[in-house]
């Protein structure tokens, strides 16, 4: 089973529609690079032109904030689930 | 022929009461703070475009013609006695009694902080739920009622999760209340009273944050701090607009306030700089200060570097459950405005913050919660730093009541009351000791 991206509507729209997509690589980094060659209009909204996370989402990394586990460095494997949300909501 | 079926969407999005009117009022069409794109008015937070936050545009409705004071004066003692500042065309109508609370100036505060005079913005004893949340929570509801909601929610450390729960229930709204599992009993059942529908889930308020961004996307209830933001936020420039009003039109030099997710921070820069462009008061906007516990504190840290760089998100580890936002995600733009006023930020430990509590209590007659604490203790803090100083004017925003938190006074503060027989002598004997 690969690595799952779960997509916000906002970015589903930039991905054919699709809110879950497959995903392969061995670091977030990698996996988010092979989103971004395989739907090329989501890329934009994945990583700042600095090729850190796009500032205005947040990833999550099987419910984990991904900045806990290394950032775009954190290791992902095989049935890793990663979720983005949109940075906006607070207390 | 078998009954037809009611989809998942349907059963969860139907109201407890009868629906609202259709609205006499309508919220404000939108605009990106990011790349200036425009939107219509929505239950949506982020730009379509960027993903940027979402403002509401002021200048796009009929001629918005501002009030005098004299006019601000006749008004009710409400919130909406200062709806031209407020995201809204027309007059809103619910929640219409939330807000001007008491100004309390509080002189033995001020001698203990040394500075010259102070007041306690005493959000306390806010109507209905006894914390600022109300404010908030009464612009976010007028929001989703003109918009056509039937179901509201809300991601909570407690005092919004109260808010919502009343708010909706006056307004005959459903409402799902998300709250992390481990908070004060206090402010549990506070919110299940109201009949909402009350979630408890494993974790942090950030795991609850961004179960609700997910919530609010699949079932499009009226989140009011995810979807609904954008309205939602504009409510907390009303504390800015009474403490104004309420000394006489004019400013104080200093004000401090805590921090969760940083709005209200923001927020309070913008209220007295539009009330500042509009005529109504002159002269140097107050320093802002901004408190957080030091067991969470990603934007006093962000603070401390200058506001450098972004916040570096923490996992909470304080008694001050209502501030434990380790991601908070107006973190930047409150240490921007902390700093751009001239203020700066304390982080203070669950001992000081407990001594802030005991210290309002003691001078202002005021029980306040863990936040009102850090509140407290983080103007202490700065006062002995030096950045307060005796000739300051300061407010320190009391955000929340201590009915709320007891369980963060602990059974020590019941040290000093004794239990005695009722016997006049045993009194005596107190009264000789004392």
């Amino acid at each position: 089973m690969p690595v799952t991206f779960n997509l916000p509507t906002v970015l589903a729209r930039l991905a054919d529609g699709r809110s879950t997509l497959d995903a392969s690589g061995t670091t977030l980094r990698a996996a988010v690079a092979d989103v971004s060659t395989r739907y090329p209009q989501l890329a934009p909204r994945l990583t700042g032109a600095d090729g850190a996370p796009y500032p205005f989402i947040s990833y999550y990394l099987n419910d984990e904030d991904a900045r806990f586990l290394g950032g775009f460095d954190a290791p992902v494997r095989d049935g890793d689930e990663v979720t983005i949300v949109s940075a906006v909501a607070g207390g | 022929m078998s009954a037809p079926t009611v989809s998942l969407d349907a059963r969860l999005s139907a109201p407890t009461a009868a629906p609202p009117r259709a609205a006499a009022w309508a919220p404000l069409p939108l605009a990106c703070s990011a790349c200036g794109a425009r939107f219509e008015p929505a239950p949506t937070a982020v730009c379509e475009h960027c993903l940027g936050p979402l403002e509401p545009i002021y200048d796009a409705g009929p001629a918005r013609v501002l009030p005098d004071r004299t006019l601000i004066g006749l008004r009710a003692p409400s919130i909406w006695r200062y709806r031209e500042w407020l995201p809204f065309d027309g007059v809103p109508q619910l929640s219409p009694d939330t807000g001007f609370t008491p100004l309390v100036e509080a002189p033995a505060l001020a001698r203990r902080l040394g500075v010259a005079r102070a007041w306690v913005k005493n959000d306390a004893v806010s109507h209905p739920t006894l914390s600022f949340k109300d404010r908030v929570v009464a612009c976010a509801l007028n929001a989703a009622a003109a918009l056509g909601l039937t179901t509201v929610g809300c991601a909570s450390t407690g005092n919004l999760a109260n808010a919502v729960a009343a708010h909706a229930a006056r307004a005959g709204l459903a409402a799902w209340v998300f709250v992390p599992e481990q908070l004060e009993l206090g402010k549990l059942l506070a919110t299940a009273v109201h009949g909402a529908r009350l979630v408890r889930v494993r974790g942090t308020y950030d795991d609850v944050n961004r179960l609700c961004t997910q919530v609010a996307d699949r079932f499009g209830w009226g989140l009011v701090n995810v979807n609904l933001r954008a309205y939602y936020a504009e409510g907390s420039k009303t504390v800015a607009f009474e403490i104004a009003e309420q000394l006489g039109w004019r400013l104080p030099t200093a004000v401090v306030a805590p921090m969760a997710g940083g709005s209200l921070v923001t927020k309070l820069r913008k209220g007295f700089g539009e009330f500042r462009d509009a005529g109504l008061v002159s002269g140097p906007l107050p320093r802002l200060y901004g408190g957080q516990a030091a067991g969470c504190a990603p934007i006093a840290r962000l603070v401390e570097r200058g506001g450098v760089g972004t916040i570096e998100p923490e996992i909470p580890n304080t008694i001050a459950r209502s501030l434990a936002i380790g991601s908070p995600a107006d973190g930047r733009t409150a240490a921007r405005a902390l700093i751009d006023s001239g203020g700066w930020a304390a982080a203070v430990d669950d001992p000081a913050l407990v001594r802030g509590i005991r210290t309002l209590a003691e001078t202002a007659g005021i029980f306040t919660e863990t936040a009102g604490g850090v509140t407290v203790a983080a103007a202490q803090a700065l006062a002995d730093a030096g950045r307060l100083t005796p000739d300051d004017e300061v407010v320190l925003c009391i955000t929340g009541n201590g009915l709320k938190t007891v369980e963060a006074l602990g059974a020590d503060f019941l040290a000093d009351a004794p239990v005695i027989n009722p016997r006049l002598r045993e009194v005596v004997a107190l009264a000789e000791r004392s």
